[in-house]
């Protein structure tokens, strides 16, 4: 018999007009998943990698050791967060739509990665997020006017007007300037951690990126460098399926889990459910723990669901089923919160038609002062010397030649 | 003052900063028990820790991001990239990372890395151990890049480099560790003992980034150049007994024009030699700069004597390097010599 060898050409398991399917992903009952104490040898829990942390059940009850007790205070904290995410975004878009900024990308139907992995950290612990954990912002309090006016990259724009929209920073929330460029910024998570051990601090780096991402070399540096120095660093993948149209077979997601590429570098890796606030943080409040004892490093893959586009530039109905995401096994992370709060009598759909009310008129009011510092189109505009400063510390002389030349053919 | 090889001051600025800074750190593939292996980070380790010192997996992408990382918190790391060569899985991190941190967040951060790596050929290193990378990075917005050609010098401008806040990438050309190299592989090897340069005050100095340096004064030709090729030109100069200014740029980024200019403004004639292969090589962007400059003053071409377009060979290495031979070739045809 002659055998020909062929390529394997991962096909998403539903296209337009196909009823989707997700009986590809593994899904383990909640509470079902044991936790270990945060000291236990990475290849001792390699069995982390491959079930999905759960906490939240079908009737919304909290349960199972991963269950974090948070009080319904914080429940309601990371309720409010999520849902200011969400409501954000959509305003966002709205604005995107209507021209007012140029380019945005949404969280919907992901905000508990951020929301819960943030709220679970120390404020001191550095986080190099990746475009879409605007969530961590809201919680580290950046206001949204500040966010506004960098994505009107106007008079106001914390980057002077350089960065693509959502591209933010906060010095004071301790989150360092998105790059946009994939994965880059995992590998640097790392050695901030290295730093904060070599400082003999406290303090932790958490990082997330795309699962389509994991395919940059820098994903497999982050992983590596995170083990052989066993940094005080928790790395998130988000696995949300899709990286723009390619779902995540592509990135090498149809065998083994993302998580599972961490026990071949030796490192804790946990699959968590990541539309499950409290078991993202759980797993987050562990694998902090665990850095902060100086056990080591942490590798989470967050199972999501992109529920919008990639981003305003893209129409993910040329590549999936339109209505794929209600039919996404693990829900929508705000949705199952609100629930649980209300099973524990902590919340109605009453308090939480007015926070959603109350949080709108937040956006409107903020995005009203933001649009006053300028827009792209209308009102104040950025001094364009402003191109020339932060190349360096001090501008060198072509620089300032350059300035110069610019300066005269504006006067 | 001390007589000093380039490999012994460089390790002697690299022990002050990490004397005197405690938030300065060495890492790289094998720079740390081993010492490196040009020998470079040699007793450093032992000396300061394994936490000051650190040896790294073979993963020239990953010792950047992490040093980018130290950096973003407080530290002020230095990396060796063993050689040249090897820098580009790193590139990425340079380009889209380090040199535009402090732009792309406003000015709000920097990350002050030093990246050292050994550069150039005239070891019989062939094609994957010669390279003369620096065009590639002096295209590069945000990030600074030098090279010395002596003892002096580099330990100078690592210094500076190390104390820059701005990222700074600092070539080191390998055949001039141990000595000066006239570009002629046949004679016995010249040890930097002896040579003024190789003088080298054992506290700390600075050479400040951004400077050239005028080697020697003359009038009738500025030759301007930089690493091996410095000494090459002035032997050159020498055996024609030519009255060249030659000067040493130092600092490719950032470029200091003046200096330059005003030396071909005064001779009206300028050859520019460098290792690097010719083709959108640094001696292009200086002829174009001499050119808007000094155009009016020029008496003839301007010209360049560069590495053959074509990678580094092994067997051919004294066909490919610009030695004494094409300096004397492109000086006579300047200067209308027999």
């Amino acid at each position: 018999m002659t055998r020909q060898s062929r390529l394997h050409i991962p096909v998403s398991s539903a296209r337009p007009g196909e009823r989707p399917d997700f009986s590809y992903l593994q899904v383990s009952p909640a509470g079902a998943v044991a936790r270990p104490s945060i000291d236990a040898e990475a290849g001792s829990i390699q069995d982390l990698a491959h079930t999905l942390i759960r906490v939240l059940d079908e009737t919304h009850h909290a349960v199972g050791p991963w269950d974090p007790a948070l009080s319904a205070d914080v429940l309601r904290s990371g309720l409010r967060y999520m849902l200011l995410t969400r409501l954000f975004d959509n305003r966002m878009l709205k604005s995107q739509r209507q021209g007012k900024i140029s380019f945005y990308v949404q969280s919907t139907g992901e905000e508990a990665v951020a929301v819960a992995g943030t709220m679970a950290l120390n404020t001191g612990d550095m986080l190099f997020p990746s475009y879409r954990q605007q969530g961590a912002f809201l919680v580290r309090g950046s206001s949204m006017v500040d966010l506004m006016c960098q994505l009107l990259s106007n008079t106001r724009d914390m980057c002077k007007g350089r960065q693509l929209p959502v591209c933010y920073f906060s010095v004071a929330g301790n989150i360092a300037a998105i790059s946009a460029n994939l994965a880059t910024q995992f590998p640097q998570a790392v050695g901030w951690a290295m730093a904060a051990a070599i400082k003999s601090s406290d303090d932790v780096a958490v990082s997330w990126t795309g699962e389509g991402s994991t395919a940059e070399a820098d994903f497999h540096q982050a992983v590596l460098f995170a083990s052989v120095y066993r940094a005080p660093v928790i790395l998130n993948v988000v696995n949300n399926q899709w990286a723009i149209s390619t779902f995540q077979g592509f990135a090498g997601g149809e065998c083994l889990s993302f998580a599972a590429r961490g026990p071949g570098y030796g490192l804790a890796s946990l699959r968590v459910d990541g539309n499950d606030f409290l078991a993202v943080h759980a797993a987050t409040t562990w694998a902090a723990a665990r850095a902060r004892a100086g056990v080591g490093a942490t590798l989470i893959e967050l199972v999501t669901y992109r529920a919008g586009a990639h981003s305003t530039s893209d129409d993910p109905a040329r590549y999936r089923p339109v209505d794929e995401h209600r039919s996404w096994p693990l829900g929508d992370p705000i949705e199952r919160l609100k629930q649980h709060l209300m099973v524990l009598g902590e919340w109605s759909e009453d308090r939480h038609a007015k926070l959603t009310e109350e949080l709108e008129a937040d956006i409107n009011a903020a995005w009203k002062e933001a649009v006053s510092y300028g827009t792209q189109s209308e009102g104040p505009r950025l001094n364009t010397d402003l191109m020339f400063d932060d190349v360096y510390k001090d501008l060198p002389p072509n620089l300032l030649l350059q300035r110069d030349q610019l300066r005269k053919m504006r006067s | 003052m001390a007589q000093m090889t380039m490999t012994q001051s460089l390790n002697s600025a690299l022990n002050l900063c990490l004397e005197k800074d405690p938030g300065v750190v060495v890492l790289g593939e094998d720079v740390g028990f081993f010492g490196g292996v040009f020998r470079v980070t040699d007793g450093l380790q032992a000396k300061y820790g394994e936490h000051r010192v650190l040896d790294t997996p073979i993963s020239e992408g990953g010792i950047i991001a992490a040093a980018i990382g130290m950096a973003l918190n407080g530290l002020r790391p230095v990396v060796e990239i063993q050689f040249a060569d090897y820098i580009y899985p790193g590139y990425d991190q340079i380009v889209s990372e380090l040199a535009r941190i402090r732009y792309r967040s406003g000015g709000a951060f920097n990350a002050p890395v030093t990246i050292r790596a050994p550069c150039g050929g005239g070891i019989r290193g062939g094609q994957t151990h010669s390279q003369s990378p620096e065009a590639i990075f002096a295209h590069i917005c945000g990030i600074k890049v030098v090279m010395p050609s002596n003892p002096y010098d580099a330990k100078g401008l690592l210094i500076a480099a190390i104390e820059d806040d701005d990222p700074v990438l600092f070539l080191e050309p390998k055949r001039l560790y141990n000595g000066p190299f006239d570009g002629d592989p046949g004679k016995p090897s010249v040890a930097w003992n002896g040579h003024p340069k190789g003088e080298v005050p054992e506290g700390h100095y600075t050479v400040p980034i951004g400077s050239a340096e005028i080697v020697r004064t003359g009038a009738q030709v500025t030759i301007i150049s930089y690493g091996t090729m410095v000494h090459v030109v002035e032997a050159a100069a020498r055996s024609l007994n030519v009255d060249a200014e030659i000067i040493d740029v130092r600092s490719m980024v950032p470029l200091d024009v003046e200096t330059l200019c005003a030396s071909v403004d005064k001779t009206g004639r300028c050859l520019i030699a460098h290792e690097a292969t010719r083709f959108g090589g640094f001696g292009a962007e200086l002829m174009a700069t001499i050119q808007e400059r000094c155009f009016w003053n020029l008496e003839a071409p301007i010209e360049r004597v560069c590495g053959w377009d074509t990678p580094y060979p092994h067997a051919f290495e004294w066909d490919y390097f610009p030695g004494k031979d094409r300096v004397v070739v492109a000086l006579k045809t300047m200067l209308g010599l027999p």
